[in-house]
């Protein structure tokens, strides 16, 4: 009879369920980084000249500064000349109007995704702005929620009829230079999303966009700008998925949030990009700047993640808590298997008085997966009765895996109360032989224990997405584990 | 329906089983006692089929089919329940989920219909009423924060929704208060019947009052040293297994 143990490394062996590859034909641009490219691009996309010179700065910031190395992560140096910095569709001159105009091909890439965006527009509650390549190709319920003063586009679009939106809060809260990825991508970006909530307006359905690395050798820079008004609420959903290849992939995203006075903002992610192959060859390198500023007054920014995918992960969503009474959360699932190694927690910056914090990171290590934990919470002077609650619990399938936890925390206000909750358990042989004997398989047994593992996060996830979250977690622990 | 033919066992270099013999028919009710180390939980968890256990020597058959040819799962399949002596917390599991998981895996592997939510529901709820299972005990994660009395009556609860042919109870009188052990017995007894059989691993004559046991059996230094009618566990309370070592040992 085959040990539980043995059982899990069978499953590890199964191939990424969703790897394929789309050819359409692309209009990219020549590989290699350099002043005439950003103008490229930025001709591309007819960008006014201030965000030109915005890029070029970045750039030249860039330029001085090195890949950043204290992440719990090893990987090939990233060679930044040899990749594409623009790739689109070629039918990004004439957007298309309805899903009919929409290239075939890219419609069925969808389906086998399971994303089915012909019944989306039916999917009462969901607005997709799906990102295939650099560029959006399609965007629904748009209208519906012009009425409301909602704006949710690309970011493209974003810049060109809202220029003056994009152009008082980007780089607001992530900086141009904020850091080696961050920068890279305010020179090089594509596209991405752009969200606008009005005063008062509660946003009436989840705000999703599907994210799809897919033209070979070009690095994916997306830029999403998300800002709710003063007393405003919306839901926004990121996930993605991708196509098998061989060369690795650099992902260098950055996301930043502005929550005005008794605003609230919930950001979901469920990231499955392609892992790499068993040897760790071809996965995509996710190296993400993810930045929430609760501006103003009793402000909320919850950050909740479900991390499935890449070779390596690089990513700490975090929340500069400014407004007096603000709140940030951080929720999170990272799984490594295979060779996958996550480098992923978050910030908590306190300034305003009785801010709080939670945070609650649950890492799965499998295979020869990396997992690690980093956070910080830094309690300001100002910060007068602040709070922070962080948990950080660990598993580990198998023995060949690893789970690291670092925790830092500065207080420089004696009011602060923080607590800590830490643990880490193995699987437990005895877990799967108690599932075993109530007749349930080895598989089901493990996925039905990394899912309650998991609850507190998952119970945080819009109800379909936490469905979706469950399978991919599924999925790439079949990969892995169960 | 059970049939254990010199059967030996070992775990970690360490031979715990040394021959062990057991024929249990379907309707019966077994008794096995003996004192703590004596291989009792071994036996228990070699019939459901933990790895750790390797089996040397011996056979198992259940309704005439090798044991050992069978994953834990399949086992389970075929009617075998264990009760465990130290119930296992699945932390986040709902109770009821699980349950349902487990009936369902049962009855696709046997080619049945599985059940919807309704009809589980139903059959959950009248199980529950029938061991005295708290409802709130179904929402809450599998075993976790359970007092040891409630772990041992959820193994209960789950043997009678999945309906066993041969059930083993390891130890679930211990930590038992004697409303609760009346309340398992009377699951138990309801459940009797002549398909199926029990086998009850216990330390106390006092569960066989309420389980009145066909056959009782004394495991010792890992074999079956002596086997009798339900006084023997009479005997027992009185001498001791002490006792019993200038008996005809073996017999
Ligand atoms: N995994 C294991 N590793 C090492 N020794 C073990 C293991 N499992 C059981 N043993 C040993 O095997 C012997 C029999 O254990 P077992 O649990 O079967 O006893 P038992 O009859 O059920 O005792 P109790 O009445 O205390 O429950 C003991 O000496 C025990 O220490
Ligand atoms: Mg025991």
């Amino acid at each position: 009879m085959a040990t539980a143990t043995d059982t899990i490394e069978a499953l590890a062996q199964r191939d990424y369920e969703y790897g394929f590859v789309t050819d359409v034909e692309q209009d990219t641009a020549p590989p290699g980084l350099s002043e005439e490219i950003i103008e490229f691009i930025s001709a591309k996309k007819n960008e006014p000249r201030w965000l030109l010179d915005w890029r070029l700065d970045a750039y030249r910031g860039w330029l001085k500064m090195v890949e950043p190395d204290w992440a719990n992560v090893r990987y090939e140096p990233v060679d930044y000349q040899s990749i594409c910095y623009y790739a689109a569709p070629k039918s990004d001159d004439d957007r298309p109007k309805s899903l009919d105009e929409i290239d075939p091909e890219i419609l069925a890439t969808y389906e086998k995704l399971g994303i089915p965006l012909k019944e989306q527009e039916m999917l009462a509650g969901v607005a997709v702005d799906a990102v295939f390549d650099s560029v959006s190709v399609a965007t629904t319920f748009r209208e519906k929620l012009s009425e409301l003063g909602v704006i949710f586009c690309s970011f493209s679009e974003a810049v060109q009829d809202h220029p003056e939106l994009v152009r008082k809060y980007l780089g607001t809260v992530v900086p141009r230079r904020d850091n080696f990825f961050a920068a890279l991508n305010s020179a090089v970006f594509s596209d991405g999303s752009f969200v606008y909530i009005p005063k008062g307006v509660r946003c009436p359905m989840e705000l999703s966009t599907y994210f799809r690395i897919n033209a070979m050798n070009t690095g994916q820079f997306e830029r999403t700008l998300i800002i709710a008004d003063e007393g405003s609420y919306v839901s926004y959903l990121e996930g993605c998925t991708a196509p098998m290849r061989d060369e690795n992939q650099l992902h260098a995203a950055v996301v930043e949030l502005v929550a005005h006075e008794d605003a609230r903002i919930k950001y979901s992610t469920v990231q499955n990009w392609y892992p790499g192959d068993k040897q760790g060859v071809g996965g995509i390198y996710n190296f993400v700047t993810k930045r929430g500023l609760c501006e103003g007054r009793r402000s909320k920014i919850s950050w909740t993640q479900v991390e499935t995918g890449s070779a390596v992960t690089w990513k700490y969503p975090s929340c500069i808590l400014k407004g007096d009474d603000s709140v940030g959360e951080f929720y999170s699932v990272a799984v490594s298997n295979n060779r996958q190694q996550a480098d992923t927690g978050t910030k908590m910056i306190h300034v305003g008085k009785r801010t709080s914090s939670t945070i609650v990171s649950k890492g799965i290590s499998a295979g020869e997966g990396q997992n690690t934990y980093r956070g910080s919470v830094r309690i300001l002077r100002s910060a007068e009765d602040a709070r922070n609650f962080s948990q950080c619990d660990s598993m580990l399938i198998g023995d060949r895996c690893g789970a690291h936890t670092f925790p830092y925390i500065d207080v420089a206000n004696p009011s602060a109360q923080m607590e800590h909750e830490a643990s880490t358990s193995k699987i437990g042989e005895d877990q799967i032989f108690y599932c075993n004997q109530r007749g349930i398989e080895t598989e089901d047994a493990v996925s039905m224990i990394v899912n309650g593992f998991c609850k507190e996060v998952f119970r945080e996830l819009p109800m379909e997405f936490a469905v979706e979250a469950q399978k991919l977690l599924e999925v790439s622990l079949e990969g892995s584990v169960g | 329906m059970l049939r254990v033919s010199g059967l030996h066992a070992r775990v970690e270099e360490q031979e715990i089983l040394r021959g062990v013999n057991l024929e249990v028919r379907a309707g019966e009710v077994h008794a096995v006692m003996g004192p703590n180390g004596s291989g009792k939980s071994t036996l228990a968890q070699v019939l459901a089929g933990r790895e750790d256990y390797e089996v040397t020597a011996g056979s198992i058959e259940l309704d005439g089919e090798d044991l050992q040819e069978m994953a834990p799962e399949e086992r389970a399949h075929a009617g075998l329940f264990l009760a465990f002596q130290y119930p296992v917390e699945i932390p986040g599991v709902g109770n009821s989920y699980f349950l349902k998981a487990a009936v369902n895996a049962t009855r696709k592997a046997r080619g049945e219909q599985e059940l919807d939510a309704m009809d589980f529901l139903q059959l959950l709820r009248q199980r529950a009423k029938l061991v005295d299972v708290d409802e709130a005990l179904l929402r809450r994660p599998v075993n976790e924060g359970f007092s040891g009395g409630e772990k041992k009556r959820n193994e209960i609860l789950q043997m009678a929704v999945l309906e066993p042919r041969l059930a083993v109870l390891d130890e679930t009188d211990s930590g038992l208060d004697i409303d609760a052990l009346k309340t398992v017995a009377a699951g138990v007894n309801a459940l009797r019947n002549g398909d199926r059989a029990f086998v009850v691993i216990t330390h106390y004559q006092r569960l066989l009052n309420y389980i009145v046991p066909d056959h009782v059996h004394v495991l010792q230094g890992g074999r079956i040293v002596r086997s009798g009618g339900s006084e023997l566990a009479h005997e027992l309370e009185e001498k001791g297994y002490a006792g019993l070592n200038g008996d005809s040992a073996g017999a």
